[in-house]
């Protein structure tokens, strides 16, 4: 067994400090990667079609928002168009994005194929040249990368084999980041679909993170140039039993007490189908949780962070002000949770609290 | 992957983490006076005492029977099992002197090391048979941690990967054992310092072993909070021909520890492997005072680097019993100030009489024994 290099002091203190800027004190992950597909369901709903310009537009309103905006959001994910789209006035979104200060990160995974022999489980594909893309993505101005793996919970499921091969390709993917100076997030989500209690999920969910962390110790990633992007510990949703913040808060602390070693910088949490309103509270709830939590607890949120600025734009020129300013309300709230500050006044939008739940949910 | 069947209830998990955190409270560490038969032949044979039950009992006697003092500095100790029934000169069982100071008692029960076949020499742990028995009845007799010793060494092949594995997987079946039974287990993955690899070579596989332990903690359930895990520091090897500075030691280690020790486990009770006393001491001091973040206490669970000068000074001579205890309880004190980040080796703790001579010169003198096996 010999430790070979598999990078420099160098590129190891880069990844670090990309990775403390991305989450540091109050910042997030705005998660603005859909595909094209993703997208259509998003503009389908608030009756926009589903076109190239429509999708510039809004991740346009979106990235041009002005102010405490980049107080709030240390990095944003973006969709491979997007990395190459431009404003109005022909800036880059990379430029924009990066002269607030904010990180640049891009999802790399080419989305869910599934795992024969289970019962409807999937890994996720994306490997093959993924050495080159990170190269571009770096030159195109990329410093961190996303990749979604998925997992579910059932009678059967989530299966070792699942949790093995996603754990696996995971891995693969996070030390090609890093050989390519791309800060790896990496994301095993466990859909909420499903009758399970919290118990079960904060279950599966040890078991499932302390395999990634198996798999990118044998494939010797530098954790303190990571980021983990989890599920937070809930009840499925088709649930009976209610659960309160504070169970979910202690619940999800409990399993990453359990399983994520300390040198990982951040955990930002996915929203996966929570309403923005329970979001928020959810994460504040688990900055509140009085176990020591050696990692920052952030958020790295799509839906969450969208939903009432979609509503309130409604593909309208004339309310992109409205728009950025719905956007930007769930920012401050949710920067205030990542630090266990926020304390909600009743005065979220209907939109907060409508459930973003889609079955069986894939991007 | 089938329905959690919960492995404890949530009392079993209460007790069990109330006595790890009791063990570990802030300046307590352990005295591991676990030596096996054959392993105390080599002490006493050392300072020219015949190995006798009786020496042995006299021996562990100065240990347990030391001033008041001792609570401040020890949380718990581990016996060897014919040491858990002895007891003084006038009767009083040593477990019954230990409790009543509120040290938890603890109870080694590995059965050594045997071979593993197609290796380089490598070995696993045996002691799994009937131990679900030898745990209830040592509960009952008083014991409330367990400590159980696995043996990894580096060489340009070794650790191998079924070493690995083999000997986290037989930890965990330990641990799931002990707990069961309502006793804390410490997890002792030791690599060995034999060889002359640097540094960087030790603290490499040190990840890797920790990262693998802690995957078969996980897989076979093992409530984290529930048990302590007891490692080699991360040092070079013996015949290293690199000096590194106690603050070199103290971040590989504390990084070796950061990147796969999850923060759910109370307590880091590091072995001194070899280590002369002085330096345990004070690299266990520059582990405390690294400032990476440390979610786990940092502290000592050592055996011939406390009891080394003790040994020496008792030389077998009864009226040398006080001399003994009070070198003994100087090791104990200086090790609960390093488990805080506190020893200053420039200031020496008052002691009873001077122990300039022969204290000093044991406290630094290498306890390295090759290829060691308890």
């Amino acid at each position: 067994m010999s430790p070979q290099v598999s990078l420099s002091p160098e590129q190891k203190e880069e990844l670090a400090t990309i990775a403390n800027q991305i989450v540091a004190g109050g910042k997030g992950i705005l998660a603005a990667d859909e595909s094209v597909g993703t997208m259509g369901k998003r503009l389908k709903n608030i009756e926009v079609e589903n076109t190239d310009e429509n999708r510039r537009a809004f991740r346009q309103l979106l990235f041009s928002t002005e102010g405490e905006m980049a107080d709030c959001i240390g990095g944003i994910i973006f969709f491979h168009e997007t990395l190459f789209q431009s404003t109005d006035d022909g800036i880059p979104f990379t430029q924009l994005v990066k002269d607030k200060g904010i990180v640049v990160g891009i999802k790399v995974d080419k989305g869910v194929v599934p795992l024969s022999g289970t019962d409807g489980e999937t890994v996720t594909q994306g490997l093959d040249g993924l050495h080159e893309r990170c190269a571009q993505y770096s030159k195109a101005g990329a410093q961190f990368a996303k990749w979604r793996s998925v997992l579910k919970i059932g009678d059967n499921c989530p299966s070792p084999q699942a949790i093995r091969a996603n754990a696996e390709v995971l891995a693969r993917y996070a030390s090609i980041c890093q050989q390519n100076g791309l800060v790896p997030i990496v994301e095993p989500e466990i859909l909420p679909d499903g009758a399970h209690d919290l118990h079960r999920c904060q279950y599966v969910t040890e078991k499932v993170l302390s395999a990634v962390f198996k798999a990118l110790n044998e494939h010797n990633v530098y954790l303190e140039g990571t980021l983990l992007k989890p599920n937070m510990v809930t009840p499925g949703h088709c649930c009976v039993t209610k659960f309160t913040h504070e169970e979910i808060g202690m619940a999800t602390v409990t399993a990453l007490h359990r399983t994520i070693p300390p040198a990982v910088p951040g955990i930002c949490f996915l929203s996966g189908g929570q309403s923005e309103e329970d979001s928020s509270l959810n994460l504040n709830a688990v900055n509140l949780c009085p176990l020591s939590k050696p990692w920052r607890l952030t958020f790295s949120f799509g839906r969450a962070l969208q939903a009432s600025a979609l509503t309130a734009w409604a593909g309208k020129d004339e309310n992109i002000a409205l728009g950025q300013e719905a956007f930007l309300q769930r920012a401050k709230i949710n920067s205030l949770s990542s630090k266990g500050e926020y304390i909600p006044s009743g005065d979220t939008s209907e939109a907060s609290n409508f459930t973003l739940y889609a079955q069986n949910y894939i991007y | 992957m089938t329905h959690q069947a919960p492995a404890l209830t949530p009392e079993q998990k209460k007790e069990l983490n109330e006595i790890a955190l009791q063990i570990i409270s802030p300046g307590k560490g352990i005295l591991a006076a676990d030596e096996s038969v054959g392993s105390m032949a080599k002490r006493l044979t050392q300072i020219g005492v015949e190995n006798t039950e009786e020496n042995r009992r006299f021996y562990r006697q100065i240990l347990m029977t030391a001033d008041d003092r001792v609570k401040t500095f020890i949380g718990g100790v581990i016996f060897f099992h014919e040491t858990l029934y002895q007891a003084t000169d006038d009767g009083t069982p040593f477990i019954n002197i230990i409790k009543e100071r509120n040290i938890v008692a603890g109870i080694k029960v590995d059965k050594g090391v045997v071979p593993l076949a197609g290796t380089n020499g490598e070995s696993t742990t045996q002691g799994l048979d009937g131990l679900a028995e030898r745990c209830a009845q040592y509960k009952k007799d008083g014991a409330d941690f367990a400590k159980w010793r696995c043996v990894l060494k580096i060489s340009a092949t070794t650790p191998s990967a079924l070493a690995i594995l083999e000997n986290a997987n037989v930890l965990a079946r330990y641990a799931s054992i002990c707990q069961q039974n309502g006793i804390v287990p410490i997890v002792e993955p030791e690599i060995l310092p034999d060889g002359e690899h640097d540094l960087k070579k030790c603290q490499y596989v040190t990840e890797k072993v920790l990262g693998a332990v802690y995957k078969a903690l996980s897989d076979h359930h093992i409530y984290l909070e529930g048990t302590l895990l007891k490692p080699n520091m991360v040092t070079p090897g013996h015949s290293c021909p690199t000096k590194y500075s106690p603050e070199e030691i103290a971040t590989a280690t504390v990084t070796a520890l950061r990147r796969t020790v999850p923060p759910a486990v109370p307590g880091v009770t590091f072995l001194s492997g070899g280590q002369s006393e002085e330096e345990a001491t004070i690299n266990l001091n520059a582990i405390n005072k690294c400032p990476l973040p440390k979610p786990w206490a940092l502290t000592f669970s050592f055996g011939r680097a406390l009891q080394a000068s003790a040994l020496n000074a008792w030389g077998g001579e009864k009226d040398n019993m006080q001399a003994a205890q009070d070198v003994f309880m100087k090791r104990a004190e200086v090790n609960s100030l390093a488990s805080l980040g506190k020893y200053e080796p420039s200031i020496e703790p008052s002691t009873e009489g001077e122990g300039e001579g022969e204290g000093e010169g044991a406290a630094n003198q290498s306890l390295y024994i090759e290829n060691h096996a308890y």
